[in-house]
This record gives structure tokens, sequence and C-alpha cells, in this order.
């Protein structure tokens, strides 16, 4: 690694209301992103997200402490939710977040249009994976950073990073789902929404979780998606991470309830030249935040101060591990020894 | 994954407590709720919350309280009426969710809490208390 061109990766964490934002800011977040209390953002739960007069207080909260704020509207408007969406761009614009993550190409021309001024990052649900798209994302919307699709290899990665024209963020922690970010229909499939539209895969109107003699069954929309013994660790009720019977046999048929973690690729990520590693999770809490971000910002420090010495210490993963869904973690398609 | 040690209620006390009057420690949680939580309900929250029956149940105190939220407070209810949303943990767990020292999915994940009945509400609680910071300096710190 060559210091003079060593890139500080930016530590962006999730805040699902003020005080995941307060504790990302004081375990040492470099930014934050967040959302409206709507479906203008893919993380629609009840009970979570800012209004307006909490996202200008969370806004003032993180810039005192020198932690920015990126507002995340990145699901895609029907026509008749046209107006409703951007309105919310015009609301984050006039309070001044630090940047605004898109993903539909309209609201990007909105953006452009009538907010000069306001700095646009590329959504991981705009699914954009080669640096071509970026530069086209970039010359046509003037967007200074894109979020990785969890989909590139590491080389792969790098090969985009090299070539892009912006910033490139990706996922180092949490959360995993199947990776056609932006395009997933299978919660559409089962409950006619899907998190593109509405911000919520597995709505939680649709899900029912019961006690039977059978074990704890998960329904969606009246399907059954899994069942658990006693005592077997549970998972999000996402169609993605079901159980199903195939040919005789009942498994996880699309994929393993497993989580991200990256904190072994760090110093190649920052030898790769990645502007920001993202935390996944505002659907969590502040324990989370405080857990997760902790051991981040450790991390990325460690390994910036002796990158050639760095190895995940075994505390970090555990402190990981423990807050994961499903009981181990993957390096998704970072890693592929087959190719 | 890692066993921890966790303080638990020994099992007798729970099947002793089980069989008592449910209705005077659902009194004193909604007493409890209506000075902690009450006053600090948005208004947004408030209203999706309002008169619906809720259960928590205290597993290793043999605890299942019922109550419901209304205008001017937490009510108790009685034992009987059906509850839209349970919520079952241990008594440790759930003073580490209200300390914010543990994540409610983690603890979901790993089955020490459950939800069973209208998840949505569900949801809607488990958000709206991590969003409300409660300082409770007498709570006991159970390991």
């Amino acid at each position: 690694m060559n210091p003079s061109r060593v890139r500080r990766p930016e530590l962006v964490c999730p805040a699902g209301n003020p005080a995941m934002l307060e504790a990302a800011v004081e375990h040492g977040a470099d930014a934050v992103y967040l959302g409206f209390k709507d479906a203008t953002n893919a993380r629609n739960f009840n009970g979570l997200n800012f209004d307006e007069r909490s996202l200008a207080q969370a806004i003032d909260t993180a810039h005192t402490h020198g932690c920015r704020v990126f507002l995340a509207l990145n699901t895609y408007p029907q026509t008749d939710g046209w107006a409703h969406w951007t309105a919310a761009v015009d609301r984050a614009a006039a309070l001044g977040v630090d940047a605004l993550i898109l993903a539909d190409l309209g609201l990007l021309a909105h953006a452009r249009e009538r907010h000069p001024e306001l700095h646009l990052h590329l959504s991981v649900q705009g699914s954009a994976t080669n640096y071509e798209a970026l530069a086209f994302y970039h010359e046509r919307y003037g967007i200074e950073r894109a979020v990785l699709p969890r989909v590139l290899s590491l080389e792969q990665v790098a090969h985009v990073v090299r070539q892009s024209p912006v910033a490139v963020e990706v996922f180092g922690f949490g959360g995993l789902c199947v990776m056609v970010e932006g395009r997933c229909a299978l919660s559409a499939y089962a409950t006619g929404q899907s998190p593109n539209c509405h911000g919520a895969c597995s709505p939680a109107k649709f899900v029912r979780w019961e006690e039977t003699p059978h074990g704890l069954e998960a329904r969606v929309n009246g399907f059954l998606i899994d069942r658990y013994a006693p005592n077997e660790p549970a998972g999000y009720p996402t169609l993605c991470k079901g159980r199903f019977a195939v040919r005789g046999h009942t498994y996880y048929a699309i994929e393993e309830p497993t989580s991200l973690n990256t904190l072994e690729l760090l110093p190649r990520l920052i030898d790769i030249g990645v502007a920001a590693i993202k935390i996944e999770g505002r659907q969590r809490s502040a324990a989370y935040v405080a857990q997760v971000t902790r051991v981040w910002r450790e991390a990325i420090d460690a390994a910036l101060a002796a990158p050639q010495d760095f190895s995940p210490r075994p505390q970090w993963l555990a402190a990981l591990d423990r807050v994961s869904e499903g009981a181990s973690h993957t390096l998704g398609a970072y890693s592929r020894p087959w190719k | 994954m890692m066993k921890e040690s966790r303080f638990m209620v020994p099992a007798a006390l729970a099947r002793f407590v089980s069989r008592l009057p449910q209705t005077p420690p659902a009194a004193l949680l909604a007493f409890a709720l209506d000075r902690l939580l009450f006053p600090r309900l948005p208004l947004m929250e408030l209203e999706a919350l309002l008169e619906q029956p809720l259960r928590i149940e205290v597993s290793d105190l043999g605890l299942r309280l019922a109550l419901t939220l209304t205008r001017q407070g937490f009510r108790p209810l009685p034992a009987h009426v059906a509850p839209r949303l349970t919520l079952r943990a241990t008594a440790r767990d759930f003073l580490a969710l209200l300390r914010r020292e543990e994540d409610a999915d983690t603890l979901f994940f790993q089955r020490r809490l459950a939800l069973s009945g209208d998840t949505e509400l569900g949801l809607l609680v488990k958000n709206t208390l991590d969003a409300i910071e409660i300082k409770v300096p007498f709570l006991p710190r159970l390991r």
C-alpha cells in the first residue's frame, strides 16, 4: 500500500430515530443516513424515521459533532405519488441535509434541476454495478457518490472504483438480501407490495408470528414461510429467507439468513480506495448502532494505522456476531474463491 | 453461538407468582409507564396505540400483565381480555431493552423476545420505545 494515496473511508451508520443518531455520533460515525416517516425510503416501518422537526434537530446534533447527514429517498414513486416524493426532495433540500441518496431517475432529474446545490448519491436501490452506469449518472445528474449493490466480488469492486468518476460506497456489515436491489418483487408476490415502491419487505401488517405445537411459525399474508424449533435462531420474516419444500426437501431454497461482515477485508477495501463503508440496520435500535459503530470505528482506525498488521480482533467479531441475523456471517459476493 | 450466563428469577417463584392475581402488578406497571413513558409519547404514536389491548409477559417472574393506553394514560385490563399484541421476555431482558443495552431484533433472533398477535402494532411499540429515552436510575442491573 502506498501511504500517499491512502484514502480514509468514511464510516456511514444507520439512524432510524434520534437515539440511534446520537449513538452513531457518540461512537464515531463520520456520517449517518436516515429517512422520512413514509414510503419515500426503504425502511418504512411504524414508529421509525424522522419528521421535519426531528430531522432539523438531528442535522443540528450531527453537525455540532462533525458528523454528516445523508437522507435516503430511495424508493420509486408511482404516478399518483409523484408530488409527494418531489415534495420530500424539496423538504430535504430546505432542511440542509449533506446529501440525498436517490434511486429514481425522475427524482434525480428533479433534484438536479430544482436544487443544483444538493449533493446527490446514487442509492444501492439504483442497482448500478458498472462504471459506465456511474459515469452516466454523474454526467447526466451530477451524482458525486454511488452505493454499490452487494453483488460484486472484491476484484470487481476494485475495477469499478479505478474507473469510476464518482466516489464509491460499499456495504460493510449487516443484513443481506437476495441482492437484486431495486428490482426485487418477492415481497410483492406474497403481499402485493414491493420494497421498491412501498419501502418495506414483508410489511408488518402482513406478518404473523404464531406459537404452535410444531414450533414458532412465521406467515406472510397467510403463506407459511418458516417454522422454528424451540431455541432455534429466528430471522426476519422475508420470503428470501424462508424455508420451502422443494422436491421433498425443506430448506432455505433461496438464501440462508446470514449477515454480511467484511471486517477481514478492511485493509483491502481501504487499498482499493472505497470512499465509504456503510452499516445496514435503520430498523434496529440505539443499542445495535452503538455496538456496531464502536467496533467499526476501532477497526477502521486500526487498519489505517497499521494495515500490514491488521486482523479482526476476536472481541470485534464476537460483538458483531451477537447482533447478526442468522447464526453465522459471510463475506457475501465479495469473496468468490471459485472464480 | 457463545452461551452467556444470564440472570433468571428462580422457577419456583415464577410458579408461585403466576397463581396470584395479575391485576395489581398490571396496575403497578401502568402507574410506572404513566410517569416514565406517557408524557414523552409523540402524538402520532399515541394515536396509533390508543385502546389497543397489550400483554406483557415476564416469563421468569410468571407475570402476565394486561394493559391498554387511553388519552389519560395507561390502564390495567382484566386478564381475560384478549390482547392484540403479546410481548414475552425475562425480567433481565426487558430491563436491558429499557436501558438500551440490548437490541430488540437481537433478542428476537435469539428467541429471547417473543412477539405474537399484531406484528404492525409490535413494531410500533418496539420502535416507539426505542425512540424515547427512559432514564430510570433505580432500575437494578441484572447480569
